[in-house]
């Protein structure tokens, strides 16, 4: 267990180089950089952009610029952003949180209404309900994502029934439950949102994989041997649905981060994902490539949580080796 | 029954392409055309009965957008309008409806400067459904030939290839779009900036193609009839054209039918955040970038219907996308 934990890990952090590596190339050897964009204001003169350029090493060759940066990167500063004139590190820190309080709690909301759903209109023997079920998820899942966002914003805007933005963290003045529900009421939404845009997904794959299990010989002859219905649905189907949805539970994990950008920039959730929008807007390469690693990160954390749950789960994988 | 919804889904795809084709034709204004003085007007109302309850055959529209009943215009159909090339082949000015000079009919309202929802949707369709296409051909022959090479040859340029895809897989696609687009300077023109938007998203698709495709020739290059040639002295790439590639091509229809709306969905989201397609030239996307604006959003919800048609192609592509896998007798994912 641990070997082959260790194993991944490895893997996944020899991953990480090389995306850095893609990453910082591809934008280093993008035309213009966030100094060349200054010579359009007069009132900053070529000496103090060249002074900039010194300052943050534009100058230098690109593998000097990586190894710079490598050497920032194990002091926790991730580079300079441009700007806001302040290590990368301390700002996305921040935004990191945000995002990873809103990505895990869609993930728990999306996976409990999403299984509830698959189950649901898996064993139903009401032809209408799985019929309704499974319409409703194909019409939701053409929908583009961003529609999705909008139309419940609209929906909060005319009840007022949730704040429209504005989030703006913590105080330390409020008491810890005034604290909570300002924090429920701000993620009502985004949440919503992010569960309903992956929602399609999970519930046509739960609902594959439920009945699946349940049409195997092993429940047939359990049915035969006189085994209660619930008993043999929790008991042993459940069981041998879980590891293609295990697997899936990794893969949504990507899905999630990426319909996230997307709610956080509509939705005013201060997160990496509005942070990467604008620094994609000014040029901020080091933010951009901070961004662009931290959801790498989140993502294969999440391959290789939904891997080993998978050893765990599945003793054909540990008698393999 | 999974055949008629099919035969649906076909007509309405092939509905939305042909209105895409002739446009300039069904527009009853120019995506450019600009009426300042009806800047975020609602949807027109067409009537049958006027206000003394007589009824009309000839649908007509009143005055000032609805607003002034004194004056009526009725709705003329192959009408004189702005001159444009029929099928970008020979000139033309007839349009399929119109109404006279000083009415107005915008069938969708209109945006902030006074354009025609209706008549942009139509022009856009162009543009969006073009890129979903040509980006969904590029990944697709950069995967079927990436895969078919993986599956085929094996060993180290297998391994390689692999991890690279997985590498593009590891990240989150929108992140990955627009690390992409970053690589570009912000004020290319938007026709460069248009096909570099379509290379981007086709590029950066290629790995899921790939693996299906490698999964393909993995199993394909072990048949009877592959290994018959190739101990008949046929070359890789002989195998791979004759029999490997066509044998695959049922995936890839299904694969295509899924990839065109996500590529849509790509266009539609980078244009919206601001990253695709620019201003003038309207595409779904950026004409629902207008309601980032907190007052667009509350007062005119007509502003959202461009969101409505790649939901409308979405659907009907997914249809056939499952009917193609269940003939196939797998689910797609």
């Amino acid at each position: 267990m641990i070997r082959f934990a260790l194993r991944r890990a490895v893997h996944a952090a020899v991953l990480l180089v090389v995306i850095s590596l893609c990453s910082f190339s591809l934008l280093q050897l993008a035309p213009g950089n966030y100094v060349d964009a200054m010579r359009l204001d007069v009132s900053i003169s070529p000496d103090t952009a060249a002074a900039l350029r010194a300052r943050y090493g534009l100058n230098q060759s690109l593998p000097a610029r990586y190894v710079r940066w490598w050497g920032s990167v194990l002091r926790g500063e991730f580079g300079v952003s441009f700007a806001y004139g302040m290590p990368v590190g301390s700002l996305l820190w921040p935004r990191i949180k945000n995002t990873l309080l809103l990505a895990t709690i869609a993930a728990v909301g999306l996976w409990t209404v999403g299984i509830v759903l698959g189950v649901g209109a898996a064993i139903t023997p009401s032809r209408v309900l799985e019929h309704v079920v499974r319409s409703f998820m194909s019409v939701l899942h053409s929908v583009p994502d961003l529609l999705i966002a909008l139309a419940l914003l609209l929906l909060a805007v005319r009840t007022r029934l949730f704040p429209i933005g504005g989030m703006t963290g913590l105080t330390d003045s409020a008491s810890l439950a005034a604290n909570a529900r300002d924090l429920a009421e701000h993620l009502a939404l985004p949440v919503t949102a992010l569960v309903l845009i992956g929602l399609p997904l999970v519930v046509r794959h739960v609902d594959a994989a439920v009945r699946d299990a349940l049409r195997s010989p092993f429940i047939q002859a359990a049915r035969a041997h006189g085994i209660p219905r619930r008993r043999i649905l929790i008991a042993y189907a459940l069981p041998a649905a879980a590891n293609p949805l295990i697997s899936l539970l990794g893969y949504s994990i990507g899905g999630l981060l990426s319909s996230s950008l997307l709610v956080e920039v509509i939705m005013g959730w201060p997160g990496l994902g509005s942070l990467l929008l604008e620094s994609i807007f000014s040029r901020d390469v080091h933010v951009v490539i901070g961004a662009t690693l931290v959801s790498a990160l989140f993502l294969i954390t999440g391959n290789l949580i939904s891997d080993l749950l998978l050893y765990v789960a599945d003793p054909r994988l540990r008698v393999k080796r | 029954m999974i055949r008629v919804k099919t035969a649906i889904a076909c007509g309405v795809l092939a509905t939305v392409h042909g209105l895409a084709l002739l446009a300039n034709f069904a527009a009853p204004y120019s995506f450019a055309a600009q009426k300042r003085e009806f800047a975020f007007a609602p949807p027109t109302a067409v009537h049958w009965i006027d206000r003394h309850a007589h009824f009309h055959w000839r649908p007509f529209v009143y005055g000032s957008n609805g607003e002034d009943e004194s004056r009526v215009y009725p709705i003329r159909f192959c009408t004189r309008g702005y001159s444009y090339r029929f099928a970008g082949l020979f000139p033309l000015n007839r349009h399929v409806f119109g109404v006279d000079a000083p009415g107005v009919l915008f069938l969708l309202g209109t945006d902030g400067f006074g354009r025609d929802q209706f008549s942009r949707l139509l022009a856009g369709s162009r543009i969006s459904l073009t890129a979903g296409w040509l980006a969904a051909i590029l990944s697709l022959a950069l995967g079927a030939v990436l895969g078919g090479i993986s599956g085929y040859h094996g060993g180290l340029l297998d391994d390689l290839i692999m991890r690279m895809s997985e590498i593009s897989l590891a990240l989150p696609w929108l992140y990955l779009l627009l690390a992409g687009r970053a690589f570009l300077p912000l004020d290319a023109p938007s026709s460069t900036a248009y096909l570099v938007l379509i290379s981007v998203v086709g590029i950066l698709g290629w790995a899921r193609p790939a693996r299906l495709v490698r999964g393909l020739t993995l199993s394909l290059r072990e048949r009877g009839y592959v290994l018959a040639a190739r101990t008949f002295g046929a070359s890789g790439g002989y195998l791979l054209r004759t029999h490997i590639l066509p044998d695959a091509l049922s995936v890839l229809v299904t694969q295509m039918a899924l990839l065109v709306p996500q590529y849509i969905m790509a266009e539609v989201t980078l244009s919206f955040l601001g990253l695709g397609i620019d201003e003038p030239v309207p595409s779904w996307g950026n004409m629902l970038a207008g309601v980032q604006h907190y007052h667009v959003l509350v007062s005119s919800w007509w502003m959202l219907l461009p969101g409505v048609p790649p939901a409308v192609v979405a659907l009907c592509c997914f249809t056939i996308a499952d009917s193609l896998a269940s003939r196939a007798g797998a689910i797609p994912l």
